[in-house]
């Protein structure tokens, strides 16, 4: 077997040493997850089920875990779902179609997709506050896909740029509208960008924090993310439970990603052109 | 199904301050092919498009018999449309690709399987209907893609460089079964293209555009024969007409110091004399010194000069002659072409 050329083991090695950090990290909350005490890395307690008592039993006055787990569904998807098709939709007309401030729209999505989004935190209580969508999933969901649009449009834009021309054209003269021209050829055309840019989706909207805490209050309307930081901060911090919680919290997140690892990927092939 | 007329009336078109064609009048008669022939940025493919309905004319009108159809709709114009690049739908197999327009019509999947598998039998695709676009060769591509534009039995098919990503091959091959296809069912046809021997073996008119304007708009024998202008001229026929700038005086054309004799005309003054070079012959009154000889095969193509001017003639295998060599050439004056001091045809 080939051993790697001198210069790609010293690469190699220094991506492993930067790692380690992060991998110890992960390797803590298994431990801390299974074993019932550990002090450092080394477990001191066997393995016990006692920190995943959260899952069949309410815990501390918290509502059962399935609640907020149904609501991060509930919420990724809606992002997801949501972002996709406006996304599409969007990028299309900018791609394809020539509007009065098509230039302006563009421009403005990008400042959008610059511009830091929690500091318009306040605003955005106040807006959902006058919709009575405060401390609904409605709202957050409508704010996180509201947020993540910029950067989707852009995205999907890239992806609609490489269509050729010549067949759209070609729709139009077989008898497609151009609404049926976007959903049979268009949208079947770009299925790595939707399948890229919904995974992107869902595992930024799994992962939001800020949001949900800031909009929502009633327990009922908790996600996992809500769920997790309340372990937090206690007087006694019980290190294992919240290691459990977190793990349970991940393990969806890894099963997308080794699932949808590929279409990400393709968030890169979809390229830029203005 | 029978072709229809097809008339423009002043029919151009602006992109911003481009003027991409300007004021076009032209009457295809129904059933007729023509050819729409020039190079890149002419105006003939935006003119296509614009009978298409991809791009609104920015004025003029389109009449298909007597209907105007400049206002409507691409899918209500009735028409077929081949592209340079097929633009079939990757996604899809062929046989899904053909049955598309019938589909978007709401025909019913049992008259649409039986017209698909005739109108593939016809192009020979019959048998590679359950693959996609990627899994079969340019030709077939190519042949699904008219089979696409042919199944709804358009009134007028459209071709835009159906042939040029060909190999030269199958490209001979494809011009000639079009061309049959076409005349069997009778479709008024308009080809696209920049190739002149695909425009003059495939059409019955051909149209030539330069610059955004029709040059002239006649049959094959008539372009090649009695070419309006001197774009045309020079366009038209391979290798090119020779177009020497000069002056027309006293039965003769002037070019520098030499005098070419000519018949009675009626041109005066500057102008420009063209001679294609199957024209010149050997044997003459000419003195010329040999340039270059470039071998065709059946004849050879011979770059002469003569007193200051370099002509192209062509000379046959037997009479081949030597680069340097001086050679004594002729021509027949009918076979003249005089364009007058603004290029346009004199007599």
């Amino acid at each position: 077997m080939p051993l790697l050329p001198p210069r790609w083991r010293l690469i190699l090695a220094v991506v492993l040493l930067v790692s380690v950090p992060i991998a110890a990290g992960i390797f803590w909350l298994f431990l801390t997850g299974v074993f019932d005490r550990v002090h450092g890395l080394l477990p001191v307690r066997p393995p016990s089920a006692d920190n995943w008592r959260f899952i069949w039993e309410g815990v501390g006055g918290r509502p059962p875990v399935r609640i907020p787990l149904l609501n991060s569904i509930v919420f990724a998807g809606g992002v997801a779902a949501l972002e996709v098709i406006v996304a599409s939709m969007a990028a299309y007309a900018i791609s394809r179609m020539s509007f009065p401030g098509r230039r302006l729209y563009l421009g403005l999505v990008l400042v959008l997709h610059a511009f830091p989004a929690v500091s318009l935190i306040i605003a955005i209580y106040y807006v959902l506050r006058l919709l009575g969508l405060f401390d609904t999933l409605t709202g957050v969901i409508l704010v996180k896909a509201s947020l993540d649009l910029p950067l989707g449009i852009w995205l999907m834009k890239g992806f609609f740029d490489y269509l050729s021309w010549d067949m759209e054209m070609a729709a139009l003269v077989d008898g497609m509208s151009r609404w049926t021209l976007f959903w049979k050829v268009a949208m079947p055309l770009v299925r790595p960008g939707l399948l890229a840019l919904g995974t992107f989706a869902l595992l930024s909207a799994w992962g939001e924090f800020i949001l949900p805490f800031t909009l929502i209050v009633s327990p009922r309307s908790w996600t996992m993310a809500m769920y997790l930081q309340t372990f937090f901060g206690e007087v006694f911090m019980d290190f294992g439970m919240f290691a459990a919680v977190g793990l349970f919290y991940a393990l969806p997140v890894i099963g997308m990603f080794l699932v949808g690892q590929r279409y990400l990927l393709n968030i890169y092939g979809g390229g830029v052109k203005g | 199904m029978k072709g229809i007329r097809v008339r423009l009336e002043g029919l151009s078109k602006h992109f911003g301050k481009v003027v991409a064609l300007r004021t076009l009048d032209l009457d295809i008669r129904a059933g007729e092919m023509v050819a729409f022939l020039g190079p890149s940025g002419c105006g003939k493919t935006t003119t296509l498009l614009m009978i298409a309905g991809i791009y609104q004319p920015t004025a003029g009108a389109i009449h298909f018999g007597d209907r105007r159809v400049d206002h409507l709709h691409p899918r209500d114009r009735d028409v077929g449309m081949v592209f340079q690049s097929y633009a079939l739908y990757p996604h899809l197999t062929l046989f899904d690709n053909i049955a598309f327009p019938l589909r978007l019509k709401g025909q019913r999947p049992t008259e649409i399987g039986p017209k698909v598998r005739q109108t593939a039998e016809l192009l020979s695709i019959a048998q590679i209907l359950d693959r996609r676009p990627a899994q079969v060769s340019g030709g077939q591509q190519q042949r699904a893609a008219l089979a696409r534009a042919l199944i709804k039995e358009p009134q007028v098919v459209l071709l835009d460089e159906p042939l040029s990503n060909l190999d030269a091959q199958i490209r001979l091959q494809a011009r000639g079964e079009i061309r049959r296809l076409q005349q069997e069912i009778g479709v008024t046809s308009i080809l696209v293209t920049h190739d002149q021997s695909e425009a003059l073996a495939m059409a019955d008119r051909v149209a030539v555009f330069s610059t955004g304007e029709l040059q002239q708009f006649a049959p094959p024998d008539e372009l090649y024969h009695r070419p309006i202008n001197t774009f045309v001229a020079g366009f038209v026929g391979h290798p090119p007409m020779n177009l020497f700038p000069g002056r027309f005086d006293d039965g003769a054309f002037a070019i520098g110091s030499a005098r070419f004799p000519l018949p009675p005309t009626v041109v005066r003054g500057e102008g420009t004399l063209g001679i294609r070079p199957e024209d010149i012959s050997l044997g003459g009154d000419i003195g010329a010194r040999v340039l270059i000889v470039e071998p065709l095969g059946r004849e050879a193509l011979v770059t002469a000069a003569v007193d200051g001017a370099t002509m192209k003639l062509l000379v046959g295998e037997h009479a081949r002659p030597m680069p340097g060599s001086q050679i004594r050439i002729g021509y027949r004056p009918e076979r003249l072409h005089l364009f007058d001091a603004v290029g346009q045809r004199a007599s």
